[in-house]
This record gives structure tokens, sequence and C-alpha cells, in this order.
């Protein structure tokens, strides 16, 4: 059925038929008939951020903690190119967001007109696909087109850039069909392979299974089969930074993260196994280490729907494409007539040598009286909050890496970090498009304080629409990570790694109407995240660290998985001038 | 096949050969790329090209059913067995891109190229240049009392060997189309 409207109208129509109740943007010259339309409705809640930088991702957090796409409406020009650096954190990340941008009308188009940009040209290499719509009968369609785009196959982040005279001249508007596109990535694994990997199950004797964030973009469905899976064979299983909850921290063949500053048993198991199971993860260099010592007495099996992923790093025995909890679901079908078969003597063996590496303690760390120790706090903080409906996001850094050591996470879509670009500012406006989607959970920002300045703007939106989001600020007056990074490769010369100008961070919260708590004391720790827990709205909590703390395990740039570093001591000299050049 | 209803999951037994090929080796593929014919789908083609370092030794498109709204895009390329995969791969993401063929695995192909050599002279190197010409089945296009302009098609060497005869006898300008081909049979 098709119904004649105006260009505005249509956007605003479209977003409803795609079941969208939230976006996050920012008005501007281009976009105002649209947010005409949006001021005319009360059926789609529009969040007014801060910058356009936070509200992509704030539709990231809505979108990685729902599994439903986020959107955002933004203005042209700057607009559109404040929006370049979230856009890429999704493609990189691949969460599907849909961006509309407006653009100046399209006979100006080219003229250099005020506030342009060349939107799809600057944002072709950071989606996943975009769009520049120039006659109001086709803006229906390519909407819909958008929401298809950003969510089947490995999903990503799209754009449409609507000029002026198409927003305010009238057309007809069709509705969503889910069939009138020709982009249908198959879903279903090659059943071949798919026997392969269960007949090399059957027979593996150091099996481990190594998840991404795959698992999490398939679907709660993937979660339960994966959990399955791995109970039923007893197969211990470690993950990526992305893929962290979709085994429960708590399971008894969880291994923790894996990588760079993974756990020495995730890290042991991947280069010691005899069967390596990759699903939905893609070799990343923060996971492989060195690529010519990675696992290398394994046969490797890779799931993932992006048959770009396959063969891209790491050479792969048994490639499945497909989705996860479809291949997931036939490997249990197969496994299962086969009669269930594992060598589960040999594995029972493997497990026993996992928790010999586990004795290892490979996050013990020396705590103090005296200052906060990072790992510290995060421990309080999993211990204070682990009960809770809670929802983690984080900052990049060293935090980063201790909240992924140190929180546990028991389901899916309940933890939220920049993965792939490594975006600091992320955590913050991500934490609000989480509560915007959990009202009433509890949603912490894991942060640095030098990450959270890069989006800090973003106190006015919280405060705004009364999101009770806390920001737990691992204040260390340093770039923690740069810092460490300086400490072991460039010979203590610590350029520019500090501020020396850090704001009050508690004046700061009340500037902003919030609350701000500042602990620097351990043994007033509890009490001050019990205070931040029990007070309803956003709170800043300026939690004063260990200066100096090193992230370990570190697995040092050039080396393999059995060379991790535990600690301090094993630092000296390890990281060769080639190893320097990686990043 | 095509590159996004990939056969049987995508397996050996498709387009995409999935086995691990990682040899040191540069092979040079002729990939037929049929795209939807719509804006900026050229530049993501190259930008895909660029933004991951991937070689592009000729690139021809143009529109081939217009009812339809396809182009083809026939890109030469070099690298490892791997990268050529992953090219290949790459190009099956892109939306608007409907098949992706490698011409030089999936059996035999025609590849021919046209190019316009201006070749300047006069006198004794003026009759050889035109009697190279004929010995190369190249037609003269245009012609003034010191000059010929002459048309050739062919696969790339043939050309390569036809303007390096040229170049002593006055060659001054060549435009070349790129390369476009076909696999051979029904």
């Amino acid at each position: 059925m098709t119904r004649e409207m105006t260009g505005a109208k249509m956007v605003v129509q479209a977003l409803k038929d795609q079941g969208v109740d939230t976006v996050f943007g920012y008005p501007g010259g281009a976009v105002l008939p649209i947010y005409d339309e949006v001021f005319l409705q009360n059926d789609i809640r529009h969040i007014l951020v801060r910058h356009e930088q936070g509200a992509v991702h704030a539709a990231e957090g809505y979108a990685r903690s729902t599994g439903k796409p986020g959107v955002v409406l933004v203005t042209s020009g700057p607009g559109a190119t404040n929006a370049v650096t979230g856009l890429t954190d999704a493609l990189m990340d691949s969460i599907p967001i849909v961006v509309l941008t407006g653009q100046v009308p399209t006979f100006m188009i080219g003229s250099d007109a005020f506030q342009e940009a060349d939107t799809v040209g600057i944002t072709r290499p950071c989606t996943k696909h975009n769009w520049l719509v120039k006659d109001t009968d086709r803006l229906s369609a390519t909407i819909h087109e958008a929401f298809h785009v950003a969510t089947a196959g490995r999903p990503g982040p799209v754009l449409v850039d609507i000029p002026k005279d198409v927003q305010f001249a009238t057309g007809s508007y069709a509705g969503p069909k889910p069939t009138a596109s020709h982009y249908q990535p198959p879903v279903k694994g090659d059943m071949e392979e798919i026997t392969e990997l269960v007949a090399a199950i059957e027979k593996a004797k150091r099996p481990v299974f190594y998840t991404g964030g795959g698992v999490i973009n398939s679907g709660k469905a993937a979660s339960q089969l994966l959990r399955e899976l791995v109970e039923a064979t007893g197969i211990p299983i470690t993950s990526t930074l992305m893929g962290l909850g979709a085994y429960p921290a708590s399971g008894q063949h969880w291994l923790g993260m894996l990588g760079m500053h993974g756990l020495y048993e995730a890290n042991m198991a991947m280069h010691d196994c005899d069967l390596l199971i990759n699903i939905g993860a893609r070799f990343d260099d923060r996971i492989t280490g060195r690529i010519d010592a990675f696992s290398p007495k394994s046969k490797k099996a890779h799931i993932d729907i992006d048959p770009s992923s396959i063969n891209k790093v790491i050479k792969t025995d048994i490639p499945i494409v497909g989705d996860v909890a479809h291949v997931l679901e036939d490997i249990l079908k197969v496994w299962k007539a086969r009669g269930r078969k594992t060598d589960a003597e040999a594995i029972r063996k493997w497990q026993m040598q996992v928790a010999e590496w586990r004795k290892i303690n490979c996050l013990a760390f020396t705590n103090s009286e005296k200052s906060i120790k990072p790992q510290y706090a995060l421990q309080r903080l999993e211990a204070l909050t682990k009960d809770h409906d809670r929802y983690i996001t984080t900052e990049v850094g060293q935090h980063q890496m201790w909240a992924a050591q140190f929180l546990g996470f028991e389901d899916p879509n309940r933890w939220m970090t920049s993965g792939g670009l490594g975006t600091m500012g992320y955590g913050f406006p991500a934490s609000i498009g989480v509560q915007m989607a959990h009202p009433e959970a509890l949603v912490i920002n894991v942060a640095g304080e030098a990450s959270w300045l890069m989006n800090m703007q973003e106190m006015g939106t919280a405060v705004q629409y009364r999101l009770p989001v806390k920001q737990f600020i691992l204040n260390n007056e340093r770039l923690g990570m740069v810092r460490q990074w300086q400490e072991l490769l460039h010979g203590e010369r610590y350029s520019h790694s500090w501020s020396e100008a850090l704001p009050d961070f508690v004046k700061l919260a009340e500037a902003f109407g919030a609350k701000g708590i500042l602990c620097k004391d351990p043994a007033d720790l509890d009490d001050a995240i019990m205070e931040m827990l029990n007070y309803d709205g956003p709170v800043i909590f300026d939690c004063l660290v260990e200066k100096h703390e090193n992230c370990f395990p570190m697995i040092p740039s050039g080396k393999a998985h059995n060379e991790m570093l535990l600690g301090e001591a094993e630092t000296q000299g390890v990281i060769d001038t080639k190893g320097s050049v990686l990043v | 096949m095509s590159a996004l209803h990939i056969k049987k999951g995508a397996t050996r037994h498709s387009a995409y050969n999935l086995r691990p090929t990682f040899s040191d080796v540069q092979e040079r593929h002729t990939i037929a790329v049929l795209v939807e014919n719509e804006p900026g789908v050229l530049a993501r083609v190259i930008g895909l090209f660029s933004g991951r370092g991937y070689n592009i030794e000729s690139l021809t498109v143009a529109e081939v059913d217009h009812t339809g709204h396809l182009s083809r895009i026939t890109i030469v390329t070099t690298g490892t067995p791997q990268v050529i995969e992953q090219i290949k791969a790459q190009l099956g993401r892109i939306v608007p891109v409907h098949e992706v063929h490698d011409l030089t695995v999936e059996g035999a192909s025609v590849e021919r190229e046209l190019a316009m050599l201006k070749v300047v002279n006069s006198g004794e190197k003026r009759v050889e240049a035109l009697r190279l010409a004929d010995i190369f089945r190249a037609n003269v296009v245009d012609s003034t009392l010191n000059s010929f302009v002459f048309e050739i098609t062919g696969a790339p060497d043939k050309i390569d060997a036809f303007a390096d005869l040229m170049r002593p006898l006055g060659l001054s300008e060549l435009a070349r189309t790129g390369v476009a081909a076909l696999l051979r049979g029904d």
C-alpha cells in the first residue's frame, strides 16, 4: 500500500514501521523538516545528545544491549563528519546502526554550500553501505533497505543521506518488504564441513572453543546453543573481548578472556590445543600475537558469516560460512545423531591441565592499604553489583582490560566495549544508549579519566533525561595504557601521557546537576560504591587509584601465546625492536 | 554462482576456495564483477582496492544490462593466492555487488583489450609502421601526412608487443581501454 506524504514524514513513518522506539540525534539546518515531524508525534523518543559522536556511540550501546539496530539522526556537514568515528567503531565491531543525515538541497550539491560535505563519499569506507536519496519516491524503500542491510549477514552501520528538498517534497510511501533486497547472505553452513568438524570434535584430545562477538550478534539462541554444546562436550571455552557473556563466567569450562591481556590459562590452552574451534571471532591481532607461532599444534575450524574473515589471517582447515546459531544447531544435531562421542578420557586430562594453569592465578596483584589498586576497585565493584540487573560499558585502555578480567558476565548483551577501533570516549555515550533501552537496569561505565573526558559533554544528556548512569572512573591521572607501553617500550620516557589539569570531578558532576563521589582510600571504597548504587540519578565516581599500576598478564607485541608476561618482574627487555613497531 | 548467494555455504565447492592457499607466489587474475549500476559503486570497488592495499593492473567498467541496471567491472589484479581469495571475498561483501567471477580459475577465458596509438613519423619509418600494423592487424583510423592513429585489439601482451615496436618508429601517444574478458564456451 502506498500513501502520499512528504519526505520528512516518510522518515518518521519508516522508522515507526521498522519498530524503532528511540532515536539519538542532534538537529541542524538540513534536517529541520524531519525534526518538525519528530515534534508532531509521540511514538518515537528522540534523545538529544551533546555531540554527534555521542549519538552514534549511544546508538551502539542501545544496539548491543538489545540486539536491535540503533538509530541516529543528524544534520549535514559537521553533523555527518562528527558521526564518522562512531560509524567506524560500529563497522569494526559489526554493530547494526542506521544513521540518517540531512544534506543540502539536491540543486546545491557540489556548490560548496553552507554545511555541505560529501557525506556518502566520506562515510563510504566506514559504513557497510550508504545511500544518497535524490528522489522522494525512493526514500521509504531506501530506509527499509538500510535497516535490512544493517542487520542482515554480518551486521554493520549504514547511512542514508537525505537532501533537504527531498524532505520537503511529496512522494509515495511504501512499507517494508523483507524480500525486496537482493542482499540475502546465507545463514546455513555447509553440512559436509559441519560433519567434518563434528568428526574432529569426536577425536580431539585437547580441543578449545574460541568464541567472539559473532555469537552475541547471532542472538540469544546462539548463546544458548553454545552453552549446550560446551556442557555436553566438556570442551574448555575462551572468548574475545567482544564475546564476553555468551558463555557464563561462572560456567565450569570457562577459561576467561584470551589475547594480549587475556588469562594465562586461556592463552596456554590456545597454544597447546589440538583442535581450535573459532566461533564468530576473526583472529584479530590482539588475539593471535605472533602469527607464525599462533596455536601451532592445532587443526583449525572457523565459523563466520562473513567469507572474507576466513583465511584472512590464519589458515583454516575446516571453514564454515554461516550464522552462528544456525551452524551450532546443525553441529549439535549431527553430533547427537552420531552418538554424542568425545574422547572423554583425553578431555578429562586436558581439563586437569587447564586446572594446573589456573593455579598460576594470573590475575593476582599486590593489594595496598594506602592506595586503591584499580584491580581491587573492580573486584569490589563486581562483588557489590553482580547480583544486580547489570550492564557494563567501558572506555578504552587499562581500565577496559581490567574490567574484562575482573568483571564476570553471565549473559550476552551485558558488556559494551569498543573492541576493534579502540575508541576512547565510547563508554559514556554508550552507557546512555544502554540505559535508554533498559531504564530499570544498573548501567555502569567503567572508565579512565582521560577517555571519559573525551565525551564528557554527554553529562548534559544524562541529566536531561534523568538517566541514572554510573560513571566509575578509575582515575590514575595518566593515559594508563600509553604510559605502560612507554615504560615497556620507550625507556620510561612518558611523552604526553598524563594530564596536569584534570577537573575536580565532584564539582564537575555538581555543575551538571548530577552527583559526584570522590574515593581515594581503600577502606572507604565499599561504602562509596554503595553510595553510588543507592543514588537515583547519574553519578560521577572519581576513584583515585594507584598511578603506575600495569595491566597483566600481557603478551608483548611480536610474541607468542606461551610467552606471556605475568607481572612486573618479567618485563625487562622482553620486547625487541621488531615487536616495538607493532601496535 | 553469485557472490552473495554462495552455494553450499561457501565451502570448497564454491567459487571461493576457502581452503588455505597461503603461498608467496604472485599470481595474475582477471576478475569479473557484476554490480548494480548505482552512483558510487565504482568508488566502492576502487576504494576497497586502495584501502586494503591490493593491486589494480587494469580496470574497465560499463553498463551491460540496461533493464537489469547492471554494470560489469573487469579487474586485472596481482597477488598471492591468499590475497586473491581475500579480494574476491571482500568484493562479495560490497552490497551492490551481485556476482564475482574469477575468470582465471573458473575455466578457459578470452581476454581482449583495445588500444589506440598515435605514431608521428615520415619516410621509411612511416612505411615500416604501416607494414607492422598490417602484420598485427591494426587498423588505421586517422591519418595525416606525417602521422597515423592505429587501432588494435588483442590480448594485453599483443598490445605491449605492438607498442614496443612502434616506440622507435615515432609512437607519441597511447590510449588503452584495459582488459575485457569472458569465459569460453556456454
